[in-house]
């Protein structure tokens, strides 16, 4: 079997899936353990430091890199394996068989598609001013100093985006897709790629879903916590 | 438990080939007992059929005792019908109410071409088995049982997966018509036992192989597989065969 076919077959596709969708639940971790900072409550130093350094050390952007890369794979290779599994049933069922599924299993391209809409979203009110904020019409973020270093002042320019309650709703509303989509997600991955011990199928499962109500829970709160003036 | 008759209401899909659209047909059928099995309300409305002049319904079957995988019917939304492990022929007439009306479906996947009626080609399954899903063994006197010691829990996990009877329930309750979990059972029961060793990567990449150029879907997990299969084959196995596909792949030469 070559490398090819063994990334390219009904199983390799799925491989491919399996590895890009754990790879993204570590970048969610890490985000997520970076956001928290906003609840330092030391008027945003900590976080627009954190920022910082994500923006400007060499190791943050170049793995930045690869979580682009992993995913566009991921949003690439799940449209590509819905599309086709979509056409393996030419003539559908009158009555459709839905007892033995969770329905959160079987929506999974429509869940991930609402991620998807917001991460436009959400990469065009940050990612994008702090990156490429100055380049053409990209309006740049407001400056910070400490100790001499001039910082990004994300954590204003959140508390800019979260006073509108439509995109406060919006992100709780992607939190809520997020949930849905790590709960099958999560434990279907590690099945994926081979993890059929029933020791380890248990653990997996019970932590893939405390995962997919804690961290998204933990993202919806920061808009939540930035709109009702929680945090200062 | 008293004996009780009913009279129901039957929607049948009816096709005469592969290449013709079909369409639901009504039909009725009286003083049916709770005691029937549902083939043999089946036979029941075909004499109908052929009495009054009509083409009787095809359907597949064979042993009616729930081991030889041939009947096939998606009834009333699910695959051998409302009760859980169990296959058409083994279900009875008691799972359901006078004036019921049940919607019998055949097996929906482009790689189950139907034949006629509630009868589909299923000769993708035997495809992919002849594939790697068997042990080749040398001629020779035959060894002694005792000199390969099998472990009890291996071995029952073995049988459990050799429980498949290959009928394609999974395949047909499957939102992608995926047959990993048909797939999986023949791939675990021998990947599980030493006789399966020497050869556990050349049979897992062909099989693989082979199932892809039958049309099958890829598995997202969801489990509708394992829900409806007669057998209780566990979605485990698929887990398995994916171990199995990642250590052929990493190791081939």
């Amino acid at each position: 079997m070559t490398f090819k076919q063994m990334f390219t077959s009904s199983v390799g596709k799925k491989l491919v899936m399996g590895f890009t969708g754990i790879f993204l639940i570590l970048f969610l971790i890490v985000h997520a353990g970076l956001n928290a900072t906003i609840w330092a409550n030391d008027g945003g130093l900590m976080f627009n430091k954190a920022g910082h350094f994500m923006g400007s050390n060499a190791v943050p952007r170049i793995l930045e890199i690869g979580l682009f890369l992993g995913i566009f794979l991921h949003i690439y290779q799940g449209y590509l394996l819905t599309l086709e599994n979509r056409n393996k049933r030419a003539v559908g069922y009158a009555v459709s068989y839905d007892k033995g599924s969770k329905w959160y299993s079987r929506s999974m391209a429509i869940l991930g598609t609402l991620i998807l809409l917001f991460l436009i979203a959400h990469i065009y009110h940050f990612w994008t001013p702090s990156r490429l904020g100055g380049i053409g019409s990209i309006q740049p973020l407001g400056e910070v100093e400490h100790n001499g270093v001039i910082l990004h002042n994300l954590y204003a320019e959140m508390d800019i985006v979260f006073t509108n309650p439509y995109i406060v709703v919006l992100y709780v509303l992607a939190c809520g897709s997020l949930g849905y989509h790590l709960a099958h997600g999560f434990q279907s991955a590690f099945k994926t790629i081979g993890v059929h011990n029933k020791k380890y199928h248990a653990m997996l499962t019970s932590l893939g879903y405390g995962f997919a109500i804690f961290i998204p829970l933990l993202f919806a709160l920061m808009p939540i916590s930035f709109y009702f003036d929680w945090i200062k | 438990m008293s004996h009780t008759t009913m009279n129901l209401n039957l929607k049948v899909w009816r096709q005469k080939n592969a290449n013709t659209p079909g369409a639901f047909e009504m039909y009725r059928v009286e003083n049916i007992s709770d005691e029937m099995s549902f083939l043999e309300m089946m036979d029941i409305l075909n004499e109908q059929l052929i009495t009054t002049g009509g083409e009787p319904v095809a359907f597949d079957h064979d042993c009616r005792e729930g081991i030889c995988g041939m009947c096939s019917m998606y009834i009333n939304g699910k695959p051998h019908g409302p009760w859980q492990a169990n296959t058409t022929c083994q279900l009875h007439m008691r799972a359901f109410k006078d004036n019921d009306t049940i919607v019998i479906e055949p097996w929906r996947a482009n790689a189950f071409p139907i034949i006629k009626d509630l009868t589909v080609d299923r000769s993708a399954f035997d495809r992919i088995i002849q594939a790697g899903g068997y042990v080749s063994v040398n001629t020779g006197n035959a060894v002694d049982g005792n000199t390969l010691p099998i472990e009890k829990a291996k071995a029952d996990e073995a049988f459990a997966a050799a429980m498949c009877i290959g009928c394609g329930a999974c395949v047909a309750a499957c939102k992608n018509s995926s047959a990993m979990l048909f797939l999986s059972a023949k791939v675990s029961h021998l990947a599980l036992l030493p006789q399966g060793g020497p050869e556990r990567k050349t049979r897992v990449t062909n099989m693989v192989a082979q199932l892809d150029k039958e049309g099958f879907g890829a598995c997202t997990n969801t489990g509708a597989c394992e829900a409806a299969c007669p057998k209780e084959i566990s979605i485990a196995n698929i887990a398995r065969l994916n171990k199995e596909y990642i250590v052929a792949g990493l190791t081939s030469e």
